[in-house]
């Protein structure tokens, strides 16, 4: 890196943490533009419960970040007439568990109003939420909820793994003319990685390999992929090489990325932090089945939650959902079917 | 009081009723000859609310309505011709053919859409008005509602959060006394479901005669007016009744036939009638705009018959912005 400068080299080391992503990337798009506006519980001043949207309130005040009461159905039935009447929402829903409050507003007025209308309106709104196990919450705040969202024809579905991407899918997401659900997930805020360049945009629907292999694909999503990596590297050490995809949206589902990968290594196993049933991967596998068929060498797996209310203890939580050991498992025996 | 409604305008007001009147009648008659399928729910009957709302409001405010809206679409610009159309799946439709009866919407004559989910778009009308706010305009939002939507959670978030951020929204109740067959008053802990409880939220709740054009476009100016000076949201509960039942399915006879009688008797078009007479407008006059309430309805009729099928590739469309529903590569 002898071109760089040292001040440069610095910034290029400097890591952000997923949560300060979320509250970075609203605001280079509120900076960017003024019809951009935040609501939810707690947002503006205290900077959301995960500390989501600081600095938001102290930079843009009041006008632009408003703290709503406990109302789920109105934060996100307001954002969505706020969005038919030319502003760009940025809706919060505190704990993506709460979505069941508004429901009807993703399952029937958000998705539905275009079709509905011949194509009269547009709802360029986001509702953020997180999402998602691993904090101890127990089994009312801790739910992976993305499929609840993936069953409705009109939702775009985002659910970024690194604090880069955060930022580029929240530019996306923010800037689409479709609603789209955020999901950022609980058990990633704490973690860190590179920064987002200026101007980052990541393409909504554009999944990533985030680890190259030859011998086996595993598709993951959000919490998933750090799980996922881990376990690859381990396999590594047994002389299997994974790919690992990370999704990075439901919808659009990048298909085409998995059918490239699977024409290198002929074998699947997807990663699902939800329950099997119902499940995201459930869908990818049919597709996988009916265009890919040929190209595998083997049955694909589905490591996915178990199909319980999620637990409180470690202990059982780690029985439930997927851990490194369960993919590293699973890829084991597919290797050697 | 000075009358606020001249004897030309108010003609103009009953036509427009005229014309929903007879839209109405018209959707009747072609569900039963097996022209329009799934339901209807018809609003004859409660032209006063619509039409006289409508005249007390700008071209750019935001009406949101329910599945109960065909005269809110028809008073608020949509012609009968595109309603009928969208009624009898035609290509011409309000909304393609892609809506129907429950969803009559016209954007472009800010008659923001439709919603059957009851209570679902007061919240709506709230972000409107919050969005109106927000660009420094001072546009208004009006949400039609049905009493039974009073006791659905939706309502009292809206009235809170309308009422907290002081938006310049008004909730219009068209009490008709029933829900689907159930009476109001049955399950219902106040006596004027909508009015009784704006005060609970700091929001003033009043009353009107719904079925009066003129005390409708007063009231709802004046609350307008209030609302756009920044003083926020106000509810307005107007009384009513259905000419028919809840919807296609329902004769109604749950309702007592001395009720049904005494409001027949209250009809808006005949009430609004009574004033033009004593507003010096002549019968002919009057009877002229009948008459061309009439032949517009029936053209529409007509138009809307010979119109096309749509086109089945429509299905694949309109669900993104970019016009199409892929959700995959
Ligand atoms: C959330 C919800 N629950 C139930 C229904 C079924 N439903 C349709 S209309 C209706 C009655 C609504 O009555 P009201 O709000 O008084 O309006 P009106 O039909 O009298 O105009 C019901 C229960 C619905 N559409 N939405």
């Amino acid at each position: 890196m002898a071109d760089l400068t040292d001040a440069q080299e610095a910034d290029a080391q400097r890591q952000i943490t997923y949560r300060e992503a979320v509250a970075e990337g609203i605001a280079r798009e509120m900076r960017r533009d003024p019809a951009v506006v935040c609501l939810g519980e707690d947002i503006g001043e205290a900077g959301g419960v995960f500390k989501t949207t600081s600095g938001l309130f102290k930079e843009f005040g009041p006008g632009r970040v408003w703290d709503t009461p406990i109302s789920e159905q109105a934060i996100v039935g307001a954002a969505m007439g706020a969005a038919m009447t030319g502003m760009r929402p940025v809706a919060e829903i505190m704990f993506s568990d709460f979505l069941a409050c508004c429901w009807d507003y993703l399952a029937n007025e958000i998705p539905k109003v275009r079709y509905m209308t011949g194509g009269q309106v547009t709802v360029p709104l986001v509702v953020r939420t997180a999402n998602g196990g691993g904090l101890g919450f127990g089994a009312q705040h801790s739910q992976a909820t993305e499929n609840w969202a993936f069953t409705v024809p009109g939702l775009k579905i985002a659910a970024p793994s690194t604090p880069a991407d955060v930022i580029g899918m929240m530019a996306s997401a923010i800037r689409s003319d479709d609603p789209v659900v955020f999901f950022e997930h609980k058990g990633l805020f704490a973690s860190k990685g590179p920064p987002a360049p200026p101007d980052h945009v990541v393409e909504l629907g554009k999944a990533a390999v985030v680890r190259e292999g030859a011998d086996i694909t595993l598709v993951a999503l959000a919490s998933m992929v750090p799980v996922a990596l881990t376990a690859a590297d381990r396999l590594a050490r047994e002389g299997i090489e994974a790919e690992v995809v990370d999704l990075r949206c439901l919808v659009p589902l990048d298909v085409s990325t998995v059918l490239a990968s699977l024409d290198k290594t002929s074998r699947l196993t997807i990663v699902e932090e939800n329950p099997y049933q119902g499940g995201w991967g459930a869908t990818l596998v049919s597709v996988v089945a009916d265009e890919g068929f040929g190209l595998l060498d083997a049955p694909v797996r589905r490591v996915a939650g178990e199909c319980v209310p999620l637990p409180f203890a470690d202990a059982l939580e780690e029985r439930v959902i997927p851990t490194v050991d369960k993919v590293v498992s699973a890829v084991r025996e597919l290797a050697a079917y | 009081m000075a009358p606020t409604v001249s004897g030309d305008e108010l003609l103009t007001l009953y036509e427009q009723m005229a014309v929903i009147r007879r839209t109405e009648k018209a959707a009747h008659d072609l569900f039963l000859s097996g022209l329009v399928k799934g339901t209807t729910h018809l609003a004859a009957g409660h032209e006063a609310i619509a039409v006289g709302a409508s005249a007390a409001l700008r071209d750019d405010d935001y009406v949101f309505a329910t599945y109960r809206g065909h005269h809110h679409a028809l008073a608020r610009g949509a012609t009968p011709e595109e309603c009928l159309a969208e009624l009898m799946s035609r290509a011409t439709g309000l909304c393609k053919a892609k809506g129907g009866s429950m969803h009559l919407t016209k954007a472009s004559a800010g008659m923001l859409g439709s919603y059957a989910i009851v209570g679902a778009h007061l919240p709506m009308a709230v972000g409107a008005a919050w969005s109106a706010r927000l660009r420094g305009t001072d546009q208004l939002a009006v949400a039609f509602f049905g009493d039974g939507a009073t006791n659905i959670g939706a309502f009292h978030e809206a009235l809170n959060l309308a009422a907290v951020w002081k938006l310049p929204v008004l909730f219009v109740c068209e009490n008709n006394l029933y829900m689907e067959y159930t009476a109001i008053a049955d399950v219902t802990a106040v006596p004027r479901p909508a009015a009784d409880r704006a005060p609970a939220y700091g929001i003033p709740g009043e009353t009107v005669d719904g079925n009066d054009v003129v005390l409708v476009k007063e009231t709802v100016a004046r609350l307008a007016r209030r609302a756009r000076a920044g003083d926020g949201p106000a509810v307005l509960e107007a009384e009513t009744y259905r000419h028919y039942g809840h919807s296609r399915a329902d004769p109604a006879t749950y309702r007592p036939a001395e009720e049904v009688e005494r409001w027949l008797k209250h009809d808006p078009l005949d009430i609004a009638r009574g004033r033009l007479d004593r507003l010096g407008v002549s019968a002919t006059a009057i009877d002229a705009a009948d008459e061309r309430a009439t032949a517009v309805v029936q053209a529409a009729v007509d138009a809307a018959k010979a119109a096309p099928a749509p086109d089945p590739a429509e299905a694949l469309t309109d669900v993104w912005a970019d016009g199409g529903s892929a959700w995959r590569t």
